[in-house]
């Protein structure tokens, strides 16, 4: 799986509540909430990004809440692919579970990234290249189970092809 | 063998045999599928999690006895939009027979709510859609914060899937000092790890300092796990838990530790004696330091309450200093108990009568506040000193406003002193 697309870059400690602020989780429409994405950090990002962009981030991006809008929101805005140096654990998780890739890519040289730039990420081989200067950082790829929630769409349509193929460990306990 | 960290204990014993990459459970690092033993959402987190569950199309939830449903965050309903949210959790709840749901009369905070009603033993797995599902660690139970998806399918099946977390220790030691509390302890811990510094790990609290250390600091230190990036925030359950659970629960109630010689990336000792009451300033939970040293910092309004600082424990230290004494005139301040059953004591122990008296406000039991939901948001060059755990830009209302996170003892001094400060200074 190859990704290709212009970059928009952020800081480190991107909380959920700069991705999504709070006042708009009285929704879970994923346009809607795209249309306030990464309000608290930069305005002008919901308006301008377009379908296939690429996020670009420092040290734990996405900390704080559990809330799956913030994923779902960058997703609906139509960006393909959040690369950033560490992530918090949940809204990585989140962002596979939605089938949003996702790449923890430690040796980022955030310092070159710049707004506007072309980007590559190829998800198999680890690769993430900066197309601008013509520069690559290696990244670890995903374990085969994150791959394959990735392949199918998100853990939903994981669960439903697991569901048919009677292969869930379907638990009936009584507390 | 070697011996076992709390989180690689609790999940061992939860591994489901037929997970999609079953290797063997006990190692940090492994890729495994686990049994859950309750699922946990809120009126925020719910519907989506509702909507994935739709769509997987299964006849119904894997156990209705140990699902939860919290109306917790913008409640009493805040708008028409949170009205609707709301109703489609409570409709969710009537047709699959979900007897754990909790509304507006019955409704706490769902980290308070969870564990007075006895619902959390030591050595079950806890997942919740709510990053401060950890607060349960503080009764040995591994419990984390998930997003809505993994919360309805974990609905579905009674399973999740999980990376076996490496553990932080933390060891704490020695008694805390007059006015330190949970809420020191762990903004110490979390200054010492940073935003980042346990994050895919479990902390493991330890240490001499926790015989000292009632449920409710407990329960602080967990909740703000989170806060320093950290899957789970484990302590071990003792004499005090299982004294705790005494009357919660029918079910069997067992004492848990970490093995001697477990494996830890990392061990933090902590000297307890050494803290003084600190803040949090804006605008990351790592950025703390002795309160005294911030007391020229006005403020505009103070929070008491939340999942992390809204027991009774809690309201009894703002109400011993608060009694008798004034908010301050330019302060709105704010006491929010975490539940019903918190209220009823603040109300039968004489603490609300001592807050209304003091000229602070006194509201039925909700998040508000804390992520800028409702009852106290902040407008634009305004300034809160709040109980609650995060301080994020933005986070309490406008993007120019600045929330300190500090204990109850901090929060009601100010809220009198109208600026950052140390309890001494009011009570003396």
């Amino acid at each position: 799986m190859t990704i290709a697309g212009r970059i928009w870059v952020f800081g480190a400690n991107v909380d959920t509540d700069a991705i999504i602020p709070a006042r708009y989780l009285h929704t879970s429409d994923p346009a809607e909430l795209a249309r306030h994405c990464l309000e608290g950090l930069d305005e002008g990002f919901a308006g301008h990004v377009e379908a296939g962009d690429l996020i670009v981030g420092g040290e734990n991006f996405g900390c704080g809440s559990s809330r799956e809008h913030a994923p779902l929101a960058i997703q609906a805005s139509g960006v393909a692919c959040v690369i950033a140096v560490g992530f918090a654990r949940i809204f990585y998780r989140n962002a596979i579970n939605l089938g949003l890739p996702i790449v923890v890519c430690p040796d980022l040289p955030l310092s070159e990234a710049r707004s506007g730039q072309a980007w590559t990420v190829d998800l198999e081989r680890g690769r993430v290249r900066n197309d601008a200067l013509g520069t690559e950082t290696p990244f670890e790829p995903f374990p085969p189970f994150m791959m394959a929630l990735l392949r199918a769409g998100g853990l939903t349509a994981y669960t439903r092809g697991r569901i048919a193929a009677g292969d869930l460990p379907r638990r009936r306990t009584k507390r | 063998m070697r011996g076992l960290t709390l989180a690689e204990k609790i999940l061992a014993t939860h591994r489901l045999p037929d997970g999609a990459s079953a290797v063997d459970p006990v190692h940090a690092g492994d890729l495994i599928e686990v049994a859950v033993d309750l699922v946990l959402a809120n009126d925020i987190t719910a519907p989506i999690a509702i909507r994935e569950f739709a769509a997987l199309g299964v006849a119904g939830v894997f156990d209705p006895e140990s699902i939860v449903l919290v109306a917790d965050h913008f409640t009493p309903n805040k708008d028409i939009a949170s009205a609707e949210q709301a109703s489609l959790m409570r409709a969710f709840a009537k047709r699959h027979a979900i007897r754990h749901h909790y509304d507006v009369g019955r409704v706490g905070i769902e980290h308070v709510l969870l564990h007075e009603l006895g619902l959390v033993v030591p050595g079950e797995v806890i997942v919740g859609a709510d990053s401060h599902t950890c607060t349960a660690g503080a009764l040995g139970a591994f419990a984390t914060g998930m997003g809505s998806t993994d919360i309805g399918v974990a609905m579905a099946t009674g399973a999740a899937w999980m990376r076996v977390p490496e553990s932080i220790r933390v060891e704490l030691r020695g008694a805390p000092g007059e006015w330190v509390g949970g809420k020191d302890l762990i903004l110490e811990t979390i200054r010492r790890l940073g935003v980042s510094g346990a994050t895919y790990a479990a902390l493991e609290f330890g240490g001499s300092a926790l015989d000292a250390l009632s449920m409710a600091d407990r329960f602080t230190i967990a909740n703000m796990a989170i806060e320093a990036g950290g899957k789970a925030g484990l302590l071990p359950a003792d004499e005090t838990a299982l004294a705790y659970l005494d009357g919660r629960t029918n079910r069997a109630v067992e004492r848990i530790a970490a093995d001697e010689g477990a494996t830890y990336t990392r061990t933090l000792t902590i000297n307890v004696a050494a803290i003084e009451p600190v803040v949090a300033l804006p605008h990351l939970p790592e950025n703390v330091c002795p309160v005294g040293e911030v007391k020229s910092t006005r403020i505009d309004q103070a929070v008491i309450g939340s999942c992390t600082n809204g027991r009774i424990e809690d309201l009894r230290i703002a109400a011993e200093i608060l009694r008798g004494r004034r908010v301050h005139p330019d302060v709105r301040c704010i006491v929010i108990p975490g539940s019903p059953s918190v209220q009823l004591a603040a109300v039968r122990e004489g603490l609300v009568e001592t807050f209304l008296d003091a000229g602070a406000a006194v509201s039925t039991p909700t998040c508000g506040p804390c992520l800028g939901g409702h009852m106290g948001v902040l407008g634009a060059g305004e300034r809160a000193v709040s109980t609650t755990n995060r301080n994020f830009r933005g986070r309490m209302g406008s993007l120019d406003s600045e929330v300190v996170l500090a204990g109850p003892a901090v929060a009601a001094a100010s809220a009198i002193a109208g600026r950052l400060a140390h309890p001494a200074e009011v009570i003396s």
